[in-house]
């Protein structure tokens, strides 16, 4: 406490302002809390709204069009070859961040937020100081953690403004087309944005530690998207490591170890996505009695209460799959728990989305994962080639699968692949969610012709009543 | 086979007990009749005695953990088995598997529902579905939520138990009345720090008993002095011999024994009401309670037949009582079927005060301090003012089975009886 400084007083005061914290700072005000952010950045938004899921899901949207447009084709209209602006993406991809990140100004000004941009490190357990300009130092009643994660480094090299050697923010300020582009990840982030730059013409080579795409993601999901992107990249391999990286002014020499042949080779830029870690330093939890594990992760409980019965914990920084939805959640959760209701984060489906073509989504039980447990489940798929919507649209290579408890009957998880597949998987959500047998879902009319209806016929398949394929013999 | 060890039924319409001391732990051995638990229940606090002699398997309590009747709270190995137990786990009988509803996996209920069972204060894993596939709607969280409402409201003190009276003439059920909501509290944390100290055990029991009194019975208190001079005097030249006897010759032990005089002259105040069935139920046994403040909060245990117990008896079992309460060894039987109360604040001060109905008794002696007072004895013309010790009492009554009048006639016995100390000897 430096001499006659003035303190602020806080109900809560939210660390982050990213999907997590201003989830959790916008129920609190809405539930009369006196609130306080502090972000880093100058406007709420986090790394989802300025560098990760919306600028992605803009330029991956943006090239879906060129794919569709050249498609056309054999539906008998062709377009002419696109002409690829950067600097028109770039500017179409900051107009919408920056109309959304507006909208949560507006949303955070209107709440009676107070929003403060700096870094904030806590002092104790209702103390904290603000580092911005200036210097200042808050006594709160509560503390909700939700600064969030960094991307992994890679072989030691360092992520520089401009640099070859590129993170996701780099990547999505889309410097230039690299001619050779390397992907290192097999996950989300490097199937995204490895996408992003091989639909705008870049060769693009991926490598993947492990021997499968997505952490062993269900083959059935990941088969479709393996035999789509080896079309798309140059090549993909597996079982790879990279040992060493050289930047130079022109290009980036890399040198692999594992499975891959060609041990030492050169591309333009390279792309590091091979994962994330916990903001969990610099933020003063030493201060407090807030416990971290091994990874860096805060320890909290179904409430989102750290150790530290004042300070909460949400989105990346607590671990489990790092998604902004999950985070937004979790924020609102806390704010309640704060504000006395008996709310937890009991939910039953997160659902996960992968942005590619064709698009990866998930909820709930996966069949391996059953199988792992030795839970006898009962896993009924439906082939987009039997649904008069995706036939139509050029889109017949998806699935849609469920897995469904034998005895009960009920929805346990729901996967897709295909097109529009992260739109459909809200269903599947609100089916585990509800306890919904595979009756409730069969029973229920989705229209046709459309893709939707693909979990209808699914769930009905489990019946033995779907109309568009044969009812499987047992 | 292991022995499953529960929480017997403590009767009395007792549910639950809070663990108080957990004497034992996992590997211990045990004797049949060895004190493993203290649990504290909103009476007494009891001594749990291990039913076999073994070692401890699992403890699945932990000191501060409120348990209802039925819970598990140690698993027991009985000697001879153990060591054939600890070599193989013997596998899990179909019959343990079909009790679990599902094999695992997520609770199916609908996000509202789990809420509501929260906000409700319920395990939703403890609630029995109806819904298809096990699925729990939120009518069962419902029921199971009033089941364990009723089951708290049968917790109510035994007395409360008023046996039942003649079916209604006139037909149909005749509803309680819907108790008054209760506003949210103000958060009032905004305005300042606060601490939260859970309502348990004695404080628990109070608040419910006490509330339940106060809005049922219309309470009036009626104020008068009794002049003790005679007696303390009195009491001084007996106090050592009653000592020597193991008792205590307190001014709670007179006015229990006036008090039973004025409850024989006047039976409606050793009375419950029963409003379903619109009578008064006389008893023909006068048990007298009163109030001890103990570490744990207040305790009314309870002297019985006090009409037939002399001074002397009654100074002895009031001390040890008292005693007992106190150390928290008093039995729920100690502490039940009372059917008059005296409460004493005299000791710590006091001018008067106006206690509440112990429920369903419908009346209460309040005493407070005695003090030496000027007393004027003569007329305006000629006078004399001599200091005399003067006790103020009071008798709070309820409304609907007594009057006024009745009450001041009362009090008036019971101050006669304190101020002729010799007639008090003469009594039983």
């Amino acid at each position: 406490m430096v001499m006659g400084e003035f303190t602020q007083e806080t109900d809560l005061l939210v660390i982050g302002g990213g999907p997590g914290g201003y989830a959790a700072a916008f129920r609190a005000a809405d539930l009369g809390m006196d609130v306080t952010m502090v972000e880093a950045d100058p406007r709420p938004g986090g790394v989802c709204l300025f560098r990760g899921c919306i600028p992605s899901k803009t330029l991956l949207y943006a090239t879906e069009l060129m794919h569709d447009a050249r498609r056309a084709s054999e539906m008998g209209i062709t377009f002419a070859e696109p002409k690829i602006d950067l600097s028109r993406m770039r500017e179409w991809k900051d107009k919408v961040i920056d109309r959304l990140a507006k909208g949560l100004v507006e949303l955070t000004k209107r709440r009676g937020i107070l929003f403060m941009q700096g870094q904030a490190a806590l002092e104790d357990s209702s103390h904290a100081r603000v580092q911005n300009s200036g210097s200042s130092h808050i006594r709160f009643k509560h503390a909700i953690i939700a600064t969030g994660s960094s991307t992994r480094t890679l072989a030691g090299a360092q992520f520089k403004p401009g640099g070859r050697v590129m993170d996701s923010t780099g990547a999505l300020d889309l410097a230039d087309i690299p001619k050779r582009l390397l992907v290192v990840g097999g996950g989300f982030v490097g199937l995204e944005i490895g996408s992003v730059y091989a639909s705008l013409g870049s060769k693009v080579v991926l490598v993947e530690y492990d021997g499968q795409l997505m952490g062993g993601i269900d083959p059935d999901l990941s088969k479709p998207l393996l035999a789509r992107l080896e079309a798309l990249f140059e090549s993909i391999h597996f079982n790879t490591g990279v040992t060493s990286l050289e930047e130079d002014e022109s290009g980036v020499n890399v040198t692999f170890s594992g499975a891959i042949e060609e041990k030492n080779q050169r591309f333009d830029r390279v792309l590091a996505a091979v994962g994330r870690t916990p903001n969990s330093q610099g933020i003063g939890l030493e201060n407090t009695k807030v416990k971290v594990n091994e990874p860096g992760f805060i320890i909290v409980d179904q409430q989102r209460r750290t150790t530290d019965e004042k300070i909460f914990a949400v989105g990346d920084v607590t671990g489990g799959a790092m998604l902004a939805h999950k985070a937004m959640h979790e924020g609102k959760v806390a704010a309640e728990v704060i504000s006395g209701m008996p709310s937890a984060f009991d939910f039953q489906a997160v659902p996960a989305f992968l942005y590619t073509d064709p698009q990866i989504a998930v909820c709930g039980l996966s069949e391996e994962a059953a199988k792992k447990r030795g839970r006898n489940v009962k896993v009924t798929r439906f082939p987009w080639s039997a649904s008069g919507r995706a036939v139509s649209m050029g889109v017949a290579q998806g699935m849609t699968k469920m897995i469904i408890d034998p005895g009960s009957q009920r929805v346990l998880g729901v996967g897709i692949v295909g097109r529009e597949a992260g739109e459909m998987i809200s269903e599947g959500v609100l089916a585990i969610e509800m306890g919904a047998l595979a009756e409730d879902v069969g029973l229920s009319i989705h229209p046709h012709p459309t893709l939707s209806e693909s979990e209808e016929e699914a769930a009905e398949a489990f019946l033995g009543s779907s109309t568009h394929i044969l009812p499987q013999k047992n | 086979m292991p022995v499953e060890f529960k929480l017997p039924d403590l009767g009395e319409g007792i549910h639950e007990g809070e663990i108080i001391e957990v004497l034992v732990q996992a590997g211990d051995r045990v004797e049949d009749g060895q004190t493993v638990l203290i649990v504290e229940t909103d009476k007494a606090t009891a001594e749990v005695p291990s039913p076999v002699t073994g070692i401890v398997k699992e403890v699945r309590v932990k000191s501060g953990q409120t348990v209802r009747v039925g819970e598990v709270l140690i698993v027991f190995l009985k000697e001879g088995e153990f060591e054939e137990q600890t070599k193989a786990p013997p596998p899990k009988t179909p019959e343990e598997k079909r009790e679990t509803r599902l094999p695992e996996g997520p609770i199916a209920a609908a996000p509202s529902t789990r809420r509501l069972a929260r906000e409700l204060g319920i395990d939703i894993s403890q609630v029995k579905p109806s819904g298809p596939g096990g699925r729990v709607t939120p009518e069962d969280v419902r029921a199971f939520a009033e089941g364990a409402r009723q089951a708290e409201a049968e917790k109510a003190p035994p007395e409360a138990k008023i046996p039942p009276g003649p079916p209604l003439e006139k037909g149909g059920e005749k509803k309680p009345p819907e108790p008054p909501e209760v506003p949210a509290l103000f958060q009032f944390d905004r305005a300042g720090p606060v601490e939260r100290i859970p309502l348990r055990s004695v404080r628990r029991t109070t608040a419910k008993h006490v509330a339940l009194a106060w809005s049922q019975i219309p309470h009036v208190t009626h104020m008068d002095v009794a002049d003790l001079t005679e007696l303390e005097a009195f009491r001084r030249k007996h106090k050592q011999q009653v000592v020597a006897q193991g008792g205590a010759l307190s001014l709670t032990v007179f006015a229990m024994k006036a008090a039973a005089a004025a409850l024989k002259k006047f039976p409606r105040f050793n009375s419950s009401i029963d409003m379903e069935s619109e009578e008064i139920i006389i008893k023909h046994y006068h048990n007298i309670g009163f109030a001890v403040d103990t570490d744990r909060g207040l305790l009314v245990p309870v002297i019985r037949d006090v009409d037939c117990k002399s001074i002397f008896d009654l100074a002895v079992e009031l001390k040890d009582l008292a005693e007992k309460t106190r150390q928290g060894q008093a039995t729920k039987d100690d502490m039940s079927g009372g059917t008059f109360t005296i409460t004493n604040v005299g000791p710590m001060g006091g001018t008067g005060l106006c206690p509440i109905i112990n429920y369903p008794e419908v009346a209460i002696l309040g005493m407070a301090q005695a003090r030496l007072q000027p007393k004027v004895i003569g007329d305006e013309k000629n006078y004399e003012i001599i200091p005399r010790l003067m006790l103020p009492l009071n008798i709070t009554f309820d409304h609907r089975v007594l009057d006024g009048a009745e009450a001041a006639r009362f009090l008036k016995v019971i101050i006669e009886t304190l101020e002729n100390p010799e007639n008090l000897l003469m009594m039983s």
